[in-house]
């Protein structure tokens, strides 16, 4: 079974932020305004945040780590959030009962809470993506690593009469990163190229020495 | 003999004077203010609130771990006073346990309200996932509810006996079926005793685990400054302290309200102020200890949290729960001049403030200063969480007020002089059933 897992190359990535506009529409993500960043609402999967390591500045693209020891599924009184087997972290919006203990106890502060019902502007109404859920008040949310395109390609996989493979699914933010600064593959397959870059002396995992054991990989810049 | 001596306590439940419906009123009104603001709340959503990220978590946990506290009061503390024989808790156990009980409701109530999906809480019981300490806390805290509501109850069996002989009515009904044919025998003396001392033993480590677990709840965590593994402890020494100050707190209004001064003496509220002042010693003890280390090891996310709470914008909350869990009280109770019942009133009701903020100064600042340079803001209640804290106070002492209404808010039976068994309490010994025996049939 796969591992998937997410190598981020610092040394390409320009902060165009096209994977949080790309991650915003493939996801539903909920509409935020200036107004609602100031209330500590922003509705996002993925942000650019500055962390400093070693004296200076790295700018990181931050999404769920899906750890492999993730402090947030321990915590969850109803199990609706928990690892999968194949390394994902995983939300179960139905079950959740908006208690937001995995919010807090996530280190690297990326799971939202839906305060209010979820919005958009009338014009963008027509753009929701028909393969995602919306979710309701009152539930968390998080990265999934476009999960939803993981089950696509594994039924494309099965029509085709093959297994799907880890060229068979990206997530959004991949995609459409404009620098290629992204990889994405299966972590224990020793022939993908997410698991080459992983093993590279310039990886790194944000806040590793807390033990949580990240499954987003970035690749140190300037060397 | 004891007719005379049990009727100032009857009279108040049987008869509703005219300052009780003026409270009545008022709390009435801030309770239904409250429901308009929870139902509100349930309309919006969460989003009623100024929560946000990353302060998930504000007024309504603060109550909640505030509430639980409290509830030690009652039964931890008039368990421990019966299991050590100390005669002058007499009086007093029953008004704390009554707090312990109600108060309850609210913790569990404040968590009920935090929750982005109330109607799906059932889903804890359907899908209970036995690793989270939220699990914990609601199998503690279902167990603390049962078990003290039984520890209430019992002692209340020969008093609600007492109280069938002399109504009529619905009330009669009501004394009849509660009192589950109590009639004194001296076998039923004997059993009553024998289970109340069981209960007695048996709340003790139930009360202790409740308060260490809702502590778990933070300390389970990687947050900084919520990771500390004298949480616990703190917890439980912080649950006690609020909890005698309620029970003075309570003490002093019964008994003007309801002229008890003949059963709550000075020495009651001496021996409480004692222990409180004790308890006090252990707050700043486990207050410092828990801050030194925070502060020496300079780990910076620590430091963050730290620097936050002592220096920075939380200030003025830690250091005006400082000055009433500590200062005020350690120098009121401390001296035996101004260890009266209105010295011991000002100190409970200082110690009631403080620990109210130090519960929200556990909460808010490490939620307020996480480890990711997420955007952070400033949180304040809005007015709906204000409203919904103002109700839950507002209701407790409505329900508070109808309890004395029903039953003896002093244990009757308990009143009675043992100068023939001086060493040994009437409740602890079931060899010598006697003195209860007599009051009841008198």
């Amino acid at each position: 079974m796969a591992r998937w897992g997410l190598v981020i190359d610092l040394d390409r990535c320009t902060g165009c932020q096209a994977c949080v506009v790309a991650c915003k529409h493939e996801n539903n993500v909920p509409f935020s305004t200036p107004d609602t960043v100031a209330e500590g609402r922003l509705m996002t999967w993925v942000q650019l945040v500055a962390v400093e390591r070693g004296g200076r500045f790295s700018v990181l693209p931050l999404m769920c780590q899906q750890c492999d020891r993730p402090p947030c599924t321990d915590v969850c009184p109803t199990s609706a959030t928990y690892l999968n087997p194949e390394g994902l972290v995983a939300q179960v919006y139905p079950r959740c009962i908006g208690c937001r203990y995995c919010t807090n106890a996530c280190p690297f502060a990326v799971k939202v809470f839906n305060w209010v019902a979820p919005e958009w502007p009338a014009s963008m109404a027509a753009m929701k993506n028909p393969d995602v859920s919306v979710r309701p008040k009152g539930v968390v949310e998080k990265c999934t690593f476009c999960h939803h395109r993981l089950m696509q390609a594994r039924e494309r996989a099965r029509l085709e009469g093959r297994d799907a493979t880890g060229e068979d699914y990206v997530p959004a933010c991949v995609q459409t990163c404009p620098a290629e600064a992204m990889v994405f593959g299966d972590l224990d397959d020793a022939h993908d190229p997410a698991a080459a870059l992983a093993a590279s002396p310039r990886a790194f995992r944000w806040m590793e020495d807390l033990g949580t054991r990240p499954k987003v990989i970035y690749l140190r810049e300037g060397e | 003999m004891s007719q005379p001596e049990i009727q100032p306590i009857v009279d108040p439940i049987l008869t509703v004077g005219p300052s009780f419906r003026r409270w009545a009123v008022v709390l009435g009104a801030v309770v239904a203010w409250s429901i308009t603001a929870w139902v509100w709340q349930l309309v919006h959503g969460l989003g009623a609130t100024h929560l946000g990220r990353p302060v998930y978590w504000g007024l309504y946990i603060t109550n909640f771990v505030f509430f639980i506290g409290v509830s030690h009061a009652g039964t931890l503390i008039s368990a421990i006073l019966r299991i050590v024989h100390a005669e002058w808790r007499r009086p007093i156990t029953r008004m704390a346990e009554v707090i312990t009980v109600l108060v309850l409701f609210f913790g569990v109530g404040n968590i009920l309200l935090d929750l982005g999906r109330p109607d799906r809480a059932l889903n804890v019981f359907l899908h209970p996932h036995l690793r989270s300490p939220l699990l914990w806390d609601v199998s503690s805290i279902s167990v603390y509810l049962t078990c003290s509501t039984i520890y209430l109850y019992l002692p209340l069996i020969p008093d609600i006996a007492v109280l069938r002989e002399r109504t009529s009515g619905w009330r009669r009904w009501l004394y009849q079926h509660l009192a589950i044919g109590w009639t004194g025998t001296p076998a039923q003396w004997h059993r009553l005793e024998k289970a109340i001392g069981v209960m007695a033993i048996l709340v003790i480590p139930v009360a202790v685990s409740v308060h260490t677990v809702v502590s778990w709840v933070f300390a389970m965590t990687i947050q900084p400054m919520w990771h500390s593994s004298i949480f616990g402890p703190y917890f439980v020494v912080g649950a006690i302290f609020s909890g005698i100050a309620a029970i003075i707190t309570a003490m002093v209004i019964v008994r003007k309200v309801y002229g008890l001064e003949a059963y709550l003496k000075p020495v009651h509220f001496n021996n409480l102020g004692i222990l409180l002042l004790v308890m006090c010693c252990l707050w700043f003890y486990f207050t410092f200890a828990e801050h030194l280390t925070a502060w020496y090891a300079h780990e910076p996310n620590e430091l963050t949290v730290f620097d936050a709470k002592l220096f920075g914008r939380f200030a003025p909350l830690f250091w005006a729960m400082f000055v009433f869990c500590f200062v005020v009280p350690f120098a009121i109770l401390a001296n035996n001049r101004t260890r009266t019942i209105t010295g011991t009133l000002v100190a409970s009701i200082s110690v009631n403030i403080g620990m109210w903020l130090e519960r929200f100064t556990i909460v808010v600042p490490s939620l307020s200063n996480p480890r990711a340079p997420v955007h952070t803001f400033i949180y304040s209640p809005s007015w709906v969480e204000w409203s919904l804290m103002a109700g839950c106070f507002a209701a407790f002492a409505l329900l508070y007020m109808g309890f004395t209404k029903l039953f003896p808010i002093i244990s009757m039976w308990e009143l009675a002089p043992e100068p023939a068994v001086a060493p040994i309490g009437p409740a602890e010994a079931p060899a010598a059933p006697k003195p209860p025996l007599n009051l009841a049939e008198a």
